[in-house]
């Protein structure tokens, strides 16, 4: 155990953009009209009067507080092992071909003949997933995990109303471990969500879903492993039970990184499943996207998908978008294309040799850091009675730090970024672990970065019951203090836009 | 599993010996003894089946320049193509920005650790607010569709009522959105979605069918401004002041480029303000650039219903000092999983980031500017246009930068005419032909990118391809 060092981040104390500029003052400049072009003027009931209230600054200026406010951002160049989430290298290789303009400036209503690269690229990429998935046909118009989860809901009921049971088969059936989307998407599309119980082995009993799986059932999402690293042995006969029932069962391949290569979600017998390229296939999450859900699904489905699919004739790739049972649209277009580049790109650099070895890196390295947590007195794993080893992330809980000195997993994440680490992701709602921490470490990082983690979690463990305070009132070394939350569910208070700011303090 | 020789410049454990001195360290004599948890007739039986590993960075270059340059690009040819993914100019400063890598991350971050990009956010929000003079902005949705689509089920939330009135011109991707969000009629929460004819002098609302279709059963009426034929609705308060009177909420989508020159939504009455992201400096991206905004004024009514990212600014511990933070957090689906308003995840807040960058660079003069510039050129085409024999323009003079195009007279249908400009290197408008039952119609799009020159370049070829 080495002592880490703490950091000094950016602290540029930069305006917002509309403290800045001078009244005048360009950025951008357009070409005057030529002189044949008609002068316009709008009717008055919808001209525009008023000058709008932007800033005013020059092109520098503005580079300048952008690329400020980018240095004001930890943004993973430390090191960050944020769980649920998979942390890779973004290619820039991948980057710099999507800029380029036969991908940045192409339109999607361009005729297929002069968009023949970009449709081989999305063929090829839905082999690729068919092939680590088993499913017949994958689809990319959902711009998130989530809005693939979406896309399930809409698939279920449009194959329900189809067989004209869409009336009775009113619920969606979940663990309570699942992430938010899976109940959140099924009550957004109108079902009634029945969500699950863990039992002790961390994950819900047979009998539980047998009880709560009926003719009422419309699909059953789930993921496997969760977020605890907990892979649940039983899903085979999960899938079985939800089949008996008449019942869609839809994968939730979250999680995947620790399984890729080694499951196919078509031989566990589901009848879809969702990827996320925006995590465990090397397309930048963005802080929040543009994202992918790519959404796969057996032939029984394929007819209920969002439209338009790729197809290929000959050596000619098309779109078809001649699909009657198709559920309807998710999302305009074909989805975030440059995203799905990027993703395969990641795909054929890694082949299918570097996705199996990053399947066992990923598992390996979170079990090398569950053995090097194991050792600092104070957190503990959950569910400690499962010795076996977990998958390619594990729930951690600091509950008996937070007993001993009232330091909880808030506090520790705020107080990491000072050392360069970024905070760490702590729990989905509902906590089902108190004080709860959830650490992946993928395949990217190095052992050394690993080691780095965890004696920086030692170190504020150390800190928790000597100067709590520190710890307490971290963030120390960030561009901004820890900030007051009296604003947030305050009307009075919040203020979402500089107008409204002016408005309330002004 | 997987056999272990080579290092891997994506992967810092695939340095030869790295995992066997991670399992001595942990006590396992193998990878597989970790997979434990996986009973054994669960592993895949079916090899993978990929295409060769490209493991060398000159390899996968090569393999996607190889596959990108089959395409066609609106640089090398001269597009007409909008309706939801338009052409326009993005500035370098916006590429620099959104492709520095602490933006383009993986990572969440927290309040201050990531303040940067919040600020960002906020100012993202901020900019757009002024635009629209509205006090509350969401971060952006997947899309201006699932924008409106929030925006009606939030109206549904507000009154109660499960009825939306939308324009009968609307466009179809856009719509097909909607209906999905809006949910089968077999479903308890079905919102009806009902069309409201179009004035066929105009392409405006038809103000008589509005109001008949009007009553205490409609949640909100949804119109953009300007539409998707381009044409722009010019007594906008009427219809707000219509939906008022019955108790319904006024949606509106807007083309934020407009707003330099067009009446700002929050001067006219509307409740709750949709449009697309994408015109803000985002590329067309083969329709992956797009993404929603929702606005609303700051009443808590509103800001109680929305299903997203809100970002407020507040002070810090540090005396002077302000920072942002997520408003309202615990009513979206991640604090609240199924009882959250709609569901939020990953959207496209990374374009969030280029519409404020756009929109510092612009300012009021550059947002004018460009407002200008679009109306001049577009309305300098539909004349040039609807001089070629046999070639007519509905509605001309009164859009913004769309138009739509009727070919009937030339005796040639719009995908022969489109067929004939690609050969030529002109992408010509989309065909609305089967969507419009007004003949052979396209819909052209006109933007600060298309030069009097390219118009007139246009217009000779078209009448060439016409004759």
């Amino acid at each position: 155990m080495t002592t880490p060092r703490e950091i000094q981040t950016a602290r540029w104390n930069e305006p917002v953009i509309h403290q800045l500029g001078r009244e005048g003052a360009r950025g951008q400049r357009f070409p005057a009209p030529e002189a044949e072009l008609p002068r316009v003027t709008l009717p008055e009931s919808i001209m525009r009067t008023d000058r709008p209230d932007l800033p005013e600054l020059t092109e520098f200026e503005v580079q300048r507080h952008f690329l400020h406010l980018s240095q004001m951002t930890l943004g993973m160049m430390g090191v960050s092992l944020f769980g649920t989430c998979t942390m890779k290298y973004n290619s820039k290789t991948a980057e710099y071909a999507t800029l380029r303009p036969e991908l940045a400036e192409i339109h999607p209503y361009q005729h297929p003949d002069t968009l023949q690269g970009v449709l081989e690229i999305l063929h090829d990429f839905d082999l690729i997933l068919r092939s680590l998935s088993g499913m017949d046909q994958f689809v990319f118009q959902a711009g998130g995990g989530a809005d693939a989860a979406y896309t399930m809901t809409a698939v279920a009921r449009a194959y329900w109303a189809d067989r004209g049971e869409l009336e009775t088969r009113t619920e969606m059936v979940t663990s309570i471990q699942a992430h938010p989307c899976n109940p959140a998407t099924a009550a957004a599309a109108g079902f009634k969500v029945v969500n699950l119980p863990l039992e002790e082995n961390g994950y819900p009993s047979l009998d539980a879903l047998k009880a709560a799986v009926s003719e009422r059932t419309a699909l059953v999402m789930i993921n496997n492993p969760d977020d605890m690293g907990i892979y649940n042995p039983e899903i085979k006969e999960w899938v079985r039970v939800a089949k008996e029932a008449g019942a869609l069962i839809f994968y939730d391949h979250a999680n995947f990184n620790g399984v890729m290569g080694k499951l196919s979600a078509r031989e566990l017998g589901f009848d879809a499943c969702m990827f996320m390229l925006h995590k465990t296939f090397g397309a930048p999450k963005a802080g929040g996207g543009p994202a992918v859900g790519a959404y796969g699904c057996t032939d029984q489905l394929a007819p209920y998908m969002p439209a338009p699919l790729v197809v290929k004739t000959g050596d000619r790739y098309a779109l078809d978008d001649d699909r009657p049972k198709s559920c309807g649209k998710i999302r305009e277009f074909w989805g975030n294309v440059p995203q799905v580049v990027k993703a395969y790109a990641w795909a054929r650099g890694m082949g299918a040799e570097g996705i199996d070895l990053a399947s066992d890196i990923s598992v390996v390295a979170n079990n090398y850091m569950d053995h090097r947590l194991a050792q600092i007195d104070g957190v503990v794993r959950s569910n400690p009675d499962i010795t076996a080893p977990r998958m390619e992330m594990t729930r951690w809980s600091l509950a008996p730090v937070f007993e001993e000195t009232g330091v909880g997993t808030f506090d520790f994440a705020n107080r990491m970024a000072d050392y360069g680490i970024d905070p760490w992701w702590m729990s989905h709602e509902p906590w089902l672990v108190p004080e709860p921490f959830t650490p992946e470490a993928g395949e990217l990082w190095s052992k050394a970065d690993i080691d780095l983690w965890i004696d920086v979690v030692a170190q504020i463990v150390r800190e928790a019951r000597e100067t709590p305070d520190l710890v307490k009132s971290a963030p120390h070394n960030q561009p901004v203090a820890q900030l007051k939350g009296d604003v947030f569910e305050d009307p009075e208070k919040w203020a979402m836009t500089w107008r409204a700011y002016l408005r309330k303090f002004a | 599993m997987a056999l272990n020789n080579t290092g891997h410049p994506w992967m810092a454990l695939s340095a030869p010996g790295a995992i066997e001195d991670m399992l001595a360290e942990i006590g396992a004599s193998s990878v597989k003894d970790l997979f434990a948890q996986i009973p054994e007739d669960h592993f895949r039986k079916a090899p993978l089946d990929l295409p060769p590993q490209l493991a060398s960075e000159m390899a996968l270059k090569q393999d996607l320049l190889g596959k990108l340059k089959k395409n066609h690009t609106c640089e090398d040819n001269l597009n007409f193509l909008g309706a939801g993914v338009w052409q326009h100019h993005v500035p370098a400063v916006v590429d620099e920005i959104v492709g520095r890598t602490e933006f383009a991350t993986n990572v969440w971050g927290s309040y201050q650790s990531d303040h940067g990009r919040n600020q960002a956010w906020f100012e993202f929000s901020s900019q757009l607010g002024a635009l629209l003079k509205l006090d509350v902005v969401q971060l952006p949705v997947y899309s201006w569709g699932c924008a409106i689509g929030h925006a009606i089920r939030m109206a549904q939330r507000l009154t109660g009522r499960s009825r939306v009135l939308v324009p009968q011109y609307c466009d179809p991707e856009r719509l097909s959105v909607i209906h999905t969000y809006c949910q089968p009629s077999e479903m308890e929460n079905h919102i009806e979605v009902v069309e409201v004819k179009a004035d066929p002098a105009t392409g405006q609302i038809d103000m008589g069918d509005l109001r008949d279709k009007l009553g205490p059963n409609v949640a909100a009426v949804y119109f953009e401004n300007p539409a998707y034929l381009g044409t722009i609705e010019t007594n906008p308060a009427d219809i707000s002041a219509a939906a008022r009177a019955c108790g319904a909420e006024t949606i509106v989508g807007v083309d934020p480029l407009s707003l330099g020159v067009m009446m700002a939504p929050g001067d006219y009455g509307a409740d709750i303000v949709t449009g697309p992201v994408q015109p803000l400096g985002v590329h067309m991206n083969c329709g992956g650039g797009v993404g929603g905004f929702i606005a609303s004024r700051d009443e808590e009514r509103y800001v109680r219903e929305y299903n997203g990212f809100l970002v407020s600014i507040a002070q810090t511990q540090r005396e002077g000092e302000f920072g942002f933070g997520l408003a309202a957090a615990h009513q979206n689906s991640y604090g609240s999983r199924e009882h959250g308003k709609d569901w939020t995840g990953n959207s496209t807040y990374l374009w969030a980031i280029a519409g404020a960058v756009y929109m510092g660079l612009l300012g009021p003069e550059g947002f004018r500017e460009l407002g200008q510039l679009i109306l001049s050129r577009a309305r300098y085409a539909q004349a040039l246009l609807d001089d070629i024999p046999g070639v007519r323009v509905l509605w001309r003079d009164t859009t913004f930068k769309e138009f739509v195009v009727n070919f009937d007279d030339t005796g040639k249908t719009v995908a022969e005419i489109n067929d004939a400009l690609r050969a030529r290197r002109i992408f010509g408008g989309k065909d609305i032909s089967h969507e419009l039952e007004q003949g052979q119609c396209a819909l052209y799009c006109v933007t600060e990118m298309h030069s009097a020159a390219d118009l007139r370049h246009l217009a000779a070829t078209l009448t060439e391809v016409c004759k």
